[in-house]
């Protein structure tokens, strides 16, 4: 049962296994530096949410509307195939790229802005679950508007919205699947190219499956760890 | 008298042949046609986008020369199981679920553009050879790349799932050849990475690259490289261990080549204007074929 594993895809090629490894360890880079925009821009934009300029409050509104509503796999296609379309000097400057590379910056990128809408929406309901008297609070004690998100309203807001960024911090694993359709050789592409190549379709997604819940379920205890280092008593999970 | 005599033994004879011929027809139902007889339908799966032999036509409609062959099956399938309103659904598949949709019973047979190897043999099953292709590349007139061997040190796409990838893949390893490659995952967008100057080639059948030129924005731009990566023969999928089912098939192409019906089918999509732009492939026929059509067999590549 194991042993296609070990066998090699082709004459010269590495061993399934190996290749089920590279395409995890696309999808764990691919995945940790969407992450990391998807963490800076989505918070960034939820605090502006929740701001007193109405301008910026719109801004951050149809950002958010925009990047939820149009589906993942459209978004990589725009990404991929119809910007540099568009735009000359986008054309130019992915046609030098290495191929490999720009795949994977656009996958970043696409899934970095994407999940960015998503921790918006989160981080602006977790400020928004503070009492408006920590806010006056702050500004009573002198606080700036930024020193009062900085020291008063966003540790508590970060706090707030561990459960539901662990699951998002999921999604975005999963939804790193999406990337194949432009051809980036992570772990869903490796899976589909193994049963298509051995149609041993079973081994393929079987393997798949397992690794994919290993990784999400990593996340979630590793996110679970942090909620219980940071949890302040008598606060939702710091209430033990 | 005696004459007469030998003409009623003929008769006698003739007449129980074909009481033996009816029981075997009779013979109990298995594996596909058991399950239309049951259902009362039989799936075909066609593809979006494989012109001419399988793709949707401007109301959505599934068209081309191997539904044409598909059509002659199911006529003969509705004959031999005297099931003249059975219900025949269109099923739409790609390059990487086709293979596990025949297994799972979600289609009945295959008829699109897909290669019958002797390595997919080991899970399904292929009727006669209706088309023979060679692998290469199609490129832009306007790049310079007349060989496969000008395409050192350049990008080339390919279409995920399908035999060109494997294929492709041992190409660069032989040669000392420094070819980045691109995977779209269908057809259309491959050829949509060649057209929009993402890539210099775009790897397939010859006969599908063609079809994807005629109905570009302008085909007079691409030309297909002579040079052959491999010869591969295309045939309807059905189910492994079908023979029932695989008879009527292979009977059927036989005959559809046997009486000059195959050719008129192929000049209806080969060499004529085609929906949905009325652009003629100009894709004579070519001696392989014409040999297959002579001789039907279901022989896979290596």
């Amino acid at each position: 049962m194991f042993d296609l594993f070990f066998q090699s895809s082709s004459e010269g090629e590495p061993l399934w296994w190996q290749m089920l490894a590279s395409g995890l360890g696309w999808t764990l880079a691919t995945a940790a530096v969407a992450w990391v925009i998807a963490f800076t821009l989505g918070s960034f934009l939820g605090v502006v949410r929740t701001m007193k300029n109405q301008w910026l409050v719109n801004i951050g509104n149809a950002y958010v509307e925009l990047f939820r509503n149009i589906p993942l796999l459209v978004q990589f296609f725009v990404w991929y195939f119809v910007l540099p379309g568009l735009f000359p000097a986008v054309k130019k400057m992915v046609n030098d790229m290495d191929p490999t590379t720009h795949q994977f910056v656009t996958a970043c990128v696409c899934l970095g802005l994407f999940t960015a809408a998503r921790i918006s929406e989160q981080v602006r309901s977790g400020i928004g679950s503070i009492s408006q008297g920590q806010r006056n609070a702050g500004y009573a004690l002198g606080l700036t508007e930024a020193q009062t998100y900085r020291h008063v309203l966003l540790p508590m807001a970060y706090r707030i919205i561990i459960p539901p960024l662990t699951s998002e911090t999921m999604n975005l694993i999963k939804n790193t699947a999406t990337a194949y359709s432009i051809g980036l050789v992570e772990l869903f592409f490796r899976t589909r190219e193994m049963g298509e190549t051995t149609f041993q379709y079973f081994h393929a997604f079987g393997a798949a499956t397992v690794i994919y819940i290993t990784i999400a379920m990593t996340a979630n205890i590793i996110m679970g760890i942090i909620e219980k280092r940071v949890a302040v008593p008598g606060y939702i999970s710091g209430a033990k | 008298m005696f004459k007469i005599s030998k003409l009623s033994i003929l008769i006698a004879s003739a007449i129980t042949a074909s009481a033996l011929v009816g029981a075997a027809g009779a013979q109990e139902l298995t594996g596909t046609l058991k399950k239309i007889k049951e259902t009362g339908s039989i799936t075909v799966s066609h593809r979006e986008a494989s012109i001419p032999f399988s793709y949707l036509d401007d109301n959505q409609k599934p068209i081309g020369y191997s539904v044409d062959i598909c059509n002659k099956v199911v006529d003969a399938v509705k004959a031999e199981l005297k099931m003249p309103n059975l219900s025949v659904k269109f099923q739409p598949v790609t390059s990487s679920n086709r293979i596990p949709l025949l297994q799972n019973g979600t289609i009945d047979l295959e008829c699109g553009s897909t290669t019958n190897s002797v390595e997919r043999q080991k899970q399904v099953a292929f009727g006669n050879t209706y088309f023979v292709i060679n692998v290469t590349a199609a490129v832009k007139k306007s790049s310079g790349v007349n060989a496969l061997a000008d395409l050192n040190g350049k990008t080339v796409s390919t279409t995920s799932g399908t035999t060109s990838v494997a294929l492709f893949k041992k190409y660069k390893r032989t040669e000392t050849a420094d070819i980045k490659s691109i995977y779209g995952k269908d057809h259309a967008e491959s050829f949509l990475l060649l057209a929009d100057d993402r890539v210099a080639a775009f790897v397939m059948d010859d006969v599908l690259l063609a079809g994807q030129i005629a109905n570009s924005r302008s085909p007079a731009d691409y030309k297909i490289l002579p040079e052959s990566l491999n010869t591969e023969p295309y045939g309807p999928m059905l189910r492994k261990d079908d023979p029932q089912f695989k008879k009527i098939v292979d009977s059927t192409l036989a005959g559809l080549m046997k009486s000059g019906e195959m050719e008129k089918i192929y000049t209806k999509w080969f060499t004529s204007p085609i929906p949905p732009k009325n652009v003629n492939l100009n894709f004579p026929m070519s001696p392989a074929l014409k040999a297959a059509f002579t001789n039907p067999n279901d022989k896979g590549a290596e």
